[in-house]
Order: structure tokens, then C-alpha cells, then sequence
């Protein structure tokens, strides 16, 4: 992969050695102030199990596996054009890979976690060698379709629980690897610290999925990407694979649903194939959240994922008219503003905290470096 | 005998299947538009009509021919007023649309009628059956496969042999085109969108009376709908009532195993037939 960087480097480089007077930025002076508070929230919460009750590292961990869900399902509709109403299909097969690893395998849970968002890499290839024969909105269906054949395999196959779940044995959660010493470290009981050694995996796991999918977007693939997003035809017209493209994008989110399905379930103790595989908790949500925030930025899954929580504390007493609430919300936005609250932000302010389009700026003919 | 026993029982399941798939191949054919909602808008029709029904005392089918012309209003409006919208966009906005709207009309059925699963009444033809060749058929399956036939027979009638299914296949064809010649795309579509519904009524009205169902059930009726679809062809609808009667058979041999391999025998039978012929048996295109 560093291949593709150095690529992209040394084109930018024989660029300016031409000195045609022009340079090629993705950054902007917003994004590097942006990291530095960035990378201050990060240490905030990394170490805020010691000052956060309970109570608040619990909501953390789910805006963070809200924000981690919606960066996968956001880079496959808004860049790679795949509109998948399946993706509880990863999230339910990483969650039953991770209870098998730790049931039949003996694996430490975190390892299982791991093994689990492998497994659910390897497992999309073979679902998207299946589901790409469709295209569109027949794709869509597809994919459900899928999840709802493994759903059904899971509810039949008995080593799990079948059809009411099971739950993780206490030995296994109670012996995983890092609670000791979290317990010493923060002076607290092991099924706290067990709860503040996930919330750092999940908390891990969220950087990887939305640093690794701004890195991708930023690379030479990103770039094949957006090209796919403006126009398939004329992406392909210049040279860009576009069915490669898009299975690099199915991999990626299929392995970080399964990513996000494992801690989920993991924090949970406990799984059954029906919220295992549930359409509403880990597609529908999930759309409404990255339609909210913004479609095809990295910044509309995060504000989109907090916008969600605080609704969700607000309006979840009312029940079946919560959802409706946030349908009909959906739908206003998509007919009306598409390019969701992010978008309109940038649009009114012209800041953009996660760039990823090329700038051509003019440098009068002199060579900056 | 049993398994011919089965697969006849298969057959009849198709039709009701067939009727599933058939308002969602049709505003397919028309524009082009997957609706995402379509199986809890079959929920909605027969919930409609079991409060119709039930309130003001009226037998079942005279509830359906009332209920019939409000969700042709209903699917009108519905195109009229926010799926027109969509319909110069990329796919994306239709598809989030029509899922934000099975959302509202799922939970919408939720807060209206409860989670307790309900039925159709319609008294002892429920349970009544006739032997033709030493097989004992359900009066009620075998009307339904028979609604399936005159629905589909009178969508192609409408079709080929009508003023206005000339419009809904010019519009099919090209709505630019369509223009040229004075037909308002948005019309077609919203009139199209309203025979859908009336389709879909139908469709409402045997799906409750053969079982029990409650707001959670629309989902698994728009994938046998899609399903069937797809293994029939595109744009075909007698390829669409093969694609029900297929997806029938394959559920109805899969109870054979257990009950639990029903849906499951039917999705995989689906699946196996996307590998083979991805454009279905009797596509047009």
C-alpha cells in the first residue's frame, strides 16, 4: 500500500519540478489546526474512564460505535455508490465469529475481536462475489436478502443458542487480557475495568475505521473513488477499475461492521440472531444517521452519530414515534438537503475539518519549496 | 403423492406471492423506482381493512372494495407529493426515501394497532377445502391463485389494450419522449403509483386472511416481492407470477424439512437462481 503513497508524492513532485506555477494540495491550514484538537480530544478519551462515571462512558461507547458503523456504510454510498441495507449481515457475523473464537476457540475476547473483524473481511468476498451481480437498488435488496439468510442460519444453528442466543461464559470476560491491570490502575472493580478495557478497543477501533477510511480517501484509491462518485462512466473512460474499487470499499466496511458487531456484543455479554441481525439497530439507524450528518464527508457519520445520541436521550420514551420522528427527519433531509448538517455547515462557513479534494492552488510562478 | 401434494400447495402459495410482486414490478416497469416500503404498505392495506372492517361492521370484502380506492389515493398522493421529488435524483434519494418510509409506516402501524398479531376474518371458507384428483386443495389458497391470475391478466389488459397503459409504456420507455408527445411524466407516475396500490390492497387483503400478522411483517413480504420478481425477469409480469410460484414451491418443499427451512429453502433457491441467470427466466430485456 505505501506504494500507491509514494506514487502520489512523486507525482506531486514532478508537478512542481515542471513549475508550471500551480501545486496540488488536499490540506488546508483548518485541517492542521483541526488535528492538533483532534489528537487533545483523543488523549481526553483516552483517559476519561478515570474522571466519566459509568453512566457517561457507556453514552461514549455508543456514539463511538454510531460514529464507527456509519463511517463504513457513509464510504459505501457516498463514495463507492453501493447502497447496502445488509450491513447487519457483518455486524450479526462478527458478533457470532467473535462468540465462537471465544466459546469453541478459548481465544481472549480481544483476540476474538480481531479474529472476528478477519473473519468478517474473508466473508465478504464471497457475499459481494454474490450481491455485485446486482446492481442499484436491486443491490440493495440483495444484500438484505443475504442478511437475512445468515440471520436464519444463526436462529437454526444450535452451538450459539439458536433461535434465543446465548451468552458469554463469566470465566472468559472475567480473565481477559488487560482488566487486572486496569483494575489496579483506576482502583476499581473488574466488571468496571472489563467495561473501560472495551471502551478503549472501541475507542481504537473508531480511529481506525475514520483515520483508515480519510487515509484511503486521501490516496490514490480515494481519488479512483470520488471519480466514481461524479461519474462511473467517465471514471472508467480514464482508466479507473471501477468493480475493483468498489469491492476494496465492500472488504473494508464488511470487516468493520463485523468490527463493530464484536465489541457491541462483546460489552453486551450476551447475543441472539435477531438483534444480532436487526435491519432497524444496525442499517437503518445507520442510514439515518451519515443522511443526517452528511453524506459523503467524513465529518457527516461523527456529527450525525452525536446529533443521534441526544436526540435518542431526548425522544426515546416516545417509543414507536421516535422512529417516525426520525424517518420523517431523513426524508426531509434527503429531498431537501442532501448534503445533510455538515453539508450545510461547510457550505455557509467553507470549513472543512477532513479535506479530501485535490486543490489546485496558484503560486505566480515561483516554486515554493 | 405427498411430495405432488407439496408442490401443488407450492403453487397456490405463488400466487399470493405473485400478488406481493406484482404492484412492485409494475411502478418498476413505470420508473424505475424500487420501493423499499412496499411490503409494510401491504401491512398497512390490511390493517386498513380489518379496521374498516371491524368499524363499521362490514364483511371483509365489501371492506376492501372501500379500502381499495383510498390506497389508490394514497399511493397517488404518495408519488405525487414526495416521490416525484425523487425521481431526477441518483439513485440514492428514492431508495433512503421509500426506507425512511417504511420506517413511518411500520412504527406508524406500531402505535395505531399494537404488536398483537391479528387476522382477516372471513368465517368458514377459511377452512374450507374441495379434492380435485385425490388432492385436497384450500378454497382459499386456490382464490387466491385465481386473484392472482385476473390481477396480473387486467394489469396486461390495462397494459397493451388501454389509452392510458399506452402513456405508462411510453413513459416506461422515455419520460423525455413521452413529453414531446403531451403525457406528463409525473401524472403517469403517480396514476401508476395508485394501481400499485390497489395491487397492493389486494395483495393486503389474502395475505390477511391466510395468517396471523402484525406491524413487523412487512419486510419479509418485499423480499418474497422482490424475489419473485427477480427470478421471473424484469418487466415481465406472467415471468413475475412464475417467479411467485417458483419461490413457493421452494418454500413450501423447505417445511418439508422443518418449519424453520421454509424462508430460508426459498431465499437460497432465490440466490442459486441469481448465480444462473442473473436477469431472471423470462426477462424482456
Amino acid at each position: 500500500m505505501s506504494d500507491t503513497q509514494l506514487d502520489t508524492s512523486a507525482a506531486k513532485k514532478a508537478f512542481h519540478a515542471e513549475d508550471r506555477g500551480y501545486s496540488v494540495s488536499v490540506g488546508t491550514p483548518t485541517f492542521r489546526i483541526a488535528m492538533v484538537v483532534f489528537a487533545l480530544l483523543v488523549v481526553g478519551l483516552i483517559v476519561a474512564p478515570g474522571f466519566v462515571g459509568r453512566s457517561g462512558i457507556r453514552d461514549l461507547m455508543q456514539i463511538m460505535l454510531l460514529i464507527g458503523l456509519a463511517q463504513c456504510w457513509n464510504l459505501l454510498a457516498g463514495y463507492g455508490g453501493l447502497i447496502s441495507v445488509g450491513q447487519q449481515a457483518f455486524v450479526g457475523l462478527g458478533a457470532y465469529f467473535m462468540f465462537y473464537c471465544i466459546i469453541y476457540v478459548g481465544m481472549d475476547p480481544l483476540i476474538a475481536v480481531i479474529a472476528a473483524t478477519v473473519g468478517g473481511a474473508i466473508i465478504s468476498v464471497p457475499i459481494g462475489l454474490l450481491t455485485f451481480r446486482m446492481q442499484g437498488a436491486y443491490f440493495a435488496v440483495m444484500t438484505w436478502v443475504v442478511a437475512e439468510v445468515f440471520r436464519i442460519l444463526a436462529s437454526i444453528y444450535p452451538g450459539l443458542g439458536g433461535g434465543t442466543g446465548t451468552g458469554l461464559p463469566r470465566a472468559a470476560t472475567s480473565e481477559m487480557f488487560g482488566i487486572e491491570a486496569t483494575a489496579t490502575l483506576f482502583d476499581m472493580r473488574s466488571s468496571s475495568a472489563r467495561e473501560v478495557v472495551i471502551y478503549w478497543a472501541m475507542l481504537a477501533a473508531m480511529l481506525i475505521v475514520v483515520f483508515g477510511s480519510y487515509w484511503m480517501l486521501r490516496s490514490r484509491r480515494g481519488l479512483a473513488l470520488m471519480a466514481i462518485k461524479d461519474d462511473e462512466v467517465a471514471a472508467e473512460s480514464v482508466g479507473v477499475d471501477i468493480t475493483r474499487s468498489k469491492f476494496i470499499v465492500y472488504i473494508f466496511a464488511g470487516a468493520g461492521a463485523a468490527l463493530f458487531g464484536a465489541l457491541y456484543h462483546l460489552q453486551k455479554g450476551g447475543i441472539d440472531p435477531n438483534s444480532a441481525f436487526s435491519v432497524i439497530d444496525w442499517t437503518a439507524y445507520v442510514i439515518f444517521i451519515v443522511v443526517i450528518g452528511g453524506l459523503g464527508t467524513v465529518m457527516g457519520p461523527i456529527v450525525g452519530a452525536i446529533v443521534f445520541v441526544l436526540l435518542q436521550n431526548y425522544l426515546s420514551d416516545f417509543g414507536p414515534w421516535y422512529l417516525m420522528i426520525l424517518g420523517g427527519l431523513a426524508i426531509v433531509m434527503m429531498l431537501f438537503a442532501p448534503q445533510g448538517l455538515w453539508g450545510i455547515f461547510t457550505e455557509r462557513t467553507g470549513i472543512e475539518l477532513f479535506p479530501t479534494r485535490r486543490r489546485l492552488s496558484h503560486t505566480d510562478g515561483k516554486d515554493r519549496q | 403423492m405427498s411430495y405432488v401434494n407439496t408442490i401443488i400447495q407450492g403453487i397456490l402459495l405463488g400466487g399470493l406471492y405473485a400478488l406481493y410482486a406484482s404492484g412492485l414490478s409494475l411502478i418498476f416497469g413505470v420508473m424505475r423506482l424500487v420501493n423499499l416500503a412496499h411490503g409494510d404498505f401491504i401491512v398497512l392495506a390490511a390493517y386498513t381493512i380489518l379496521a374498516l372492517s371491524s368499524f363499521l361492521l362490514l364483511p371483509p370484502v365489501l371492506a376492501f372494495l372501500l379500502a381499495a380506492p383510498f390506497l389508490f389515493a394514497l399511493g397517488w398522493a404518495l408519488q405525487r407529493f414526495i416521490l416525484n421529488r425523487t425521481v431526477q435524483s441518483n439513485l440514492l434519494v428514492p431508495l433512503l426515501v421509500t426506507f425512511g418510509l417504511q420506517i413511518i409506516v411500520q412504527n406508524g402501524l406500531l402505535e395505531a394497532f399494537s404488536a398483537d398479531s391479528v387476522r382477516i376474518q372471513l368465517g368458514p371458507i377459511e377452512t374450507a377445502s374441495f379434492t380435485v384428483g385425490g388432492i385436497s386443495l384450500g378454497v382459499m389458497p386456490a382464490i387466491t391463485f385465481v386473484a392472482a391470475l385476473v390481477v396480473i391478466g387486467g394489469l396486461n389488459l390495462l397494459f397493451y389494450r388501454t389509452a392510458l397503459g399506452r402513456r405508462l409504456r411510453a413513459t416506461s420507455d422515455s419520460p423525455v419522449f413521452a413529453q414531446i408527445v403531451g403525457i406528463n411524466p409525473r401524472t403517469v407516475f403517480a396514476i401508476a403509483m395508485g394501481i400499485s396500490f390497489v395491487v397492493i390492497a389486494v395483495a393486503g387483503f389474502f395475505m390477511g386472511a391466510r395468517a396471523n400478522f402484525d406491524p413487523s411483517v412487512g419486510p419479509a413480504r418485499l423480499l418474497f416481492a422482490f424475489e419473485a420478481v427477480v427470478i421471473g425477469g424484469l418487466g415481465s409480469l406472467w415471468g413475475t407470477l412464475a417467479g411467485g410460484i417458483i419461490l413457493g414451491v421452494a418454500q413450501e418443499l423447505g417445511a418439508t424439512i422443518s418449519p424453520q427451512y421454509q424462508v430460508l429453502t426459498g431465499h437460497l433457491v432465490f440466490l442459486i437462481l441469481i448465480l444462473i441467470r442473473p436477469n431472471g427466466l423470462f426477462s424482456k430485456q
